[in-house]
């Protein structure tokens, strides 16, 4: 079973995001820029299956600048097999996105296509549901675990007040939430290694796809800040300010 | 305009989240609930009861039962024949589903949506809502999900909708419940507590959790929550996450214990109206967003404090 692995490439979560005085969005100019940590886990998981003799090939693709390489090749260096890059200076909507890989999945027909629940810039989480709308198949997103048997795949989800299983007929869409797995590190050797492994070039254009942006942005803010309030010395001035505050009578 | 809201429900009674979602549809035009279920008549009924609500419209069938995207979105697309908007709580259900229907009508959902500015402009945080987005859709349907600690709740009572049965195609044969683990707990729910003790990595075990967190909250009735290092280290489960991957709350009152206030962590708790922190390190972020501060030994401190309450 071949799997399909789409990754983006995020500022890097430890950066804290500066809001560009111009209000047209959040700097990216000279930061540390990382594949999208929830995307990680999904290449984890493809790689898990394939080292469980589920998975016979992985599939990575990345949509976006010619920069987006460089998260293609961490992929690869942890362990999937090659990369597809479809080039667009330009950013896609969750929409365009998921119309694009619906292309790349016809072409490739993966047994599962496996993708983080949400990209920590935009913050949609939608690629993944649109996906499965696009292709006609199940989703099982949030997914905590991943088991698959035969023509069928187990998703446990992390849902509002705990955890919820469904069966899925294969070919199926699983995003990942954050108890998934632990994303390997790639080693030295596998990081050359990943060098010579194949990276394909596609445009939008070449999968008939149109990905003009159906959302403009009006302007991006910092949003409101909260004012440090006051520190106090023990419990019973705790208790006080509590009683002040109308927490406690 | 005319608005289709998800009623998030368990069948019998219809649960928090859809409140705010009737009040952010209301904005928009005429407000339609759909309660898809099955054997879903009590929560229609209480769906008709929602000020604010015109119409009900029940789709009960098996399919429907528990909420199965593979089988609503197709309804909901169905339906939308007749709406200019789709509406849904922003829950781990809604967002399963409404992505699903925005694709199937070829529209760009909007998601989180904080603050409706006009039919078409809505604004929504991203970054972990480290910046807040103003956007205009241009797509003629519109598809939201509704962060529902940003918008007041619509009153469970004063309505007095019509429920109307609608159907749809049901069992698309691609999915199918197998089971769910959904803790049972005392205490009030994270999403709709008045108040909740968060406790963070400091309390080094989850003993310390049970002994030093729990019974505080038990003397408040609050909600207990955590930040991602307290679940990563296993102390607690996951759904008692706060934060940017975890839950986003906003109650009167929330007391972090022992949780240095990390921006992941910051961005799910940041609108509560009142944040109380207990830390031993004073330069702890935390306390930047604290309105009230306590610089100290949590394991001194938090005893104290349950039992002088």
């Amino acid at each position: 079973m071949k799997v399909l692995v789409p990754v983006k490439r995020v500022l890097d979560y430890n950066v804290k995001p500066r809001v560009k005085a111009d209000g047209t969005g959040v700097d990216l100019a000279n930061v540390k820029m990382s594949m999208n940590p929830f995307d990680e886990i999904a290449v984890e998981e493809a790689i898990r299956l394939k080292e469980k003799g589920v998975a016979s090939e992985i599939v990575v693709v990345s949509i976006g600048e010619q920069k987006a390489q460089e998260t293609l090749r961490t992929a690869l260096a942890m362990g999937a097999d090659r990369a597809i890059l479809i080039v667009s200076e330009d950013k896609v909507e969750p929409l365009g996105v998921a119309k694009l890989l619906a292309k790349v999945a016809e072409a490739e027909q993966p047994g599962l296509v496996i993708l983080g629940k949400q990209a920590i810039d935009d913050d949609n989480n939608q690629t993944g549901q649109m996906l499965g709308a696009l292709l006609g198949w199940g989703q099982g997103t949030f997914a905590s675990k991943v088991e698959v048997s035969g023509d069928s795949v187990e998703v446990t989800r992390e849902v509002d007040g705990g955890l919820e299983t469904v069966k899925l007929k294969t070919p199926a869409i699983v995003t990942t939430d954050l108890r998934l797995n632990e994303p390997r590190y790639a080693s030295l050797p596998n990081i050359m290694k990943a060098k010579s492994k194949p990276m394909e070039q596609k445009t939008p254009a070449d999968y008939g796809v149109d990905v003009t942006p159906r959302l403009s942005i009006v302007k991006v803010e910092e949003p409101a800040k909260r004012q440090a309030g006051v520190k106090v010395a023990d419990v019973d001035e705790l208790i006080g300010k509590l009683k002040t505050l109308g927490v406690v009578a | 305009m005319s608005v289709l809201v998800w009623v998030e429900h368990d069948n019998a009674s219809v649960k928090d989240a859809t409140l705010a979602a009737v009040t952010a549809a209301g904005k928009l035009g005429d407000v339609v609930a759909l309660v898809a279920g099955h054997g879903a008549q009590g929560a229609a009924d209480a769906a008709a009861k929602i000020a604010g609500v015109s119409k009900v419209l029940l789709a009960d069938d098996a399919a429907y039962g528990h909420g199965l995207a593979e089988n609503v979105a197709p309804l909901i697309a169905d339906l939308m024949a007749g709406y200019d908007a789709f509406v849904a709580p922003a829950t781990t259900t809604g967002k399963n589903i409404a992505p699903r229907v925005a694709a199937l009508l070829d529209v760009m959902q909007v998601s989180e949506v904080l603050s409706v500015e006009s039919a078409d402009t809505f604004t929504r945080p991203i970054y972990a809502g480290n910046a807040i987005a103003t956007v205009k859709s241009s797509d003629a349907k519109k598809v939201l999900t509704i962060r529902g600690t940003a918008f007041d709740k619509a009153a469970t009572e004063g309505g007095s909708a019509a429920v109307e049965a609608v159907s749809g195609k049901g069992d698309t044969g691609l999915s199918s419940f197998v089971g769910s683990e959904i803790a049972k707990s005392e205490r009030p729910e994270l999403t709709s507590a008045k108040i909740i003790v968060s406790g963070g990595r400091a309390l080094a075990s989850g003993e310390n959790f049970t002994s030093i967190i729990e019974p505080l909250a038990d003397k408040l009735g609050a909600g207990v929550g955590a930040s991602r290092a307290a679940v990563d280290a296993g102390y607690v489960p996951n759904d008692y996450q706060v934060g940017q991957t975890g839950k986003i709350v906003a109650p009167e009152v929330y007391i972090a214990i022992g949780i240095s206030g990390a921006i992941q962590h910051l961005a799910g708790m940041k609108d509560s109206k009142v944040i109380i922190a207990i830390n031993k390190d004073e330069d702890a972020p935390i306390f930047q967003v604290a309105d009230v501060g306590l610089v100290g030994d949590l394991f001194k401190i938090v005893p104290e404090l349950t039992e002088k309450l």
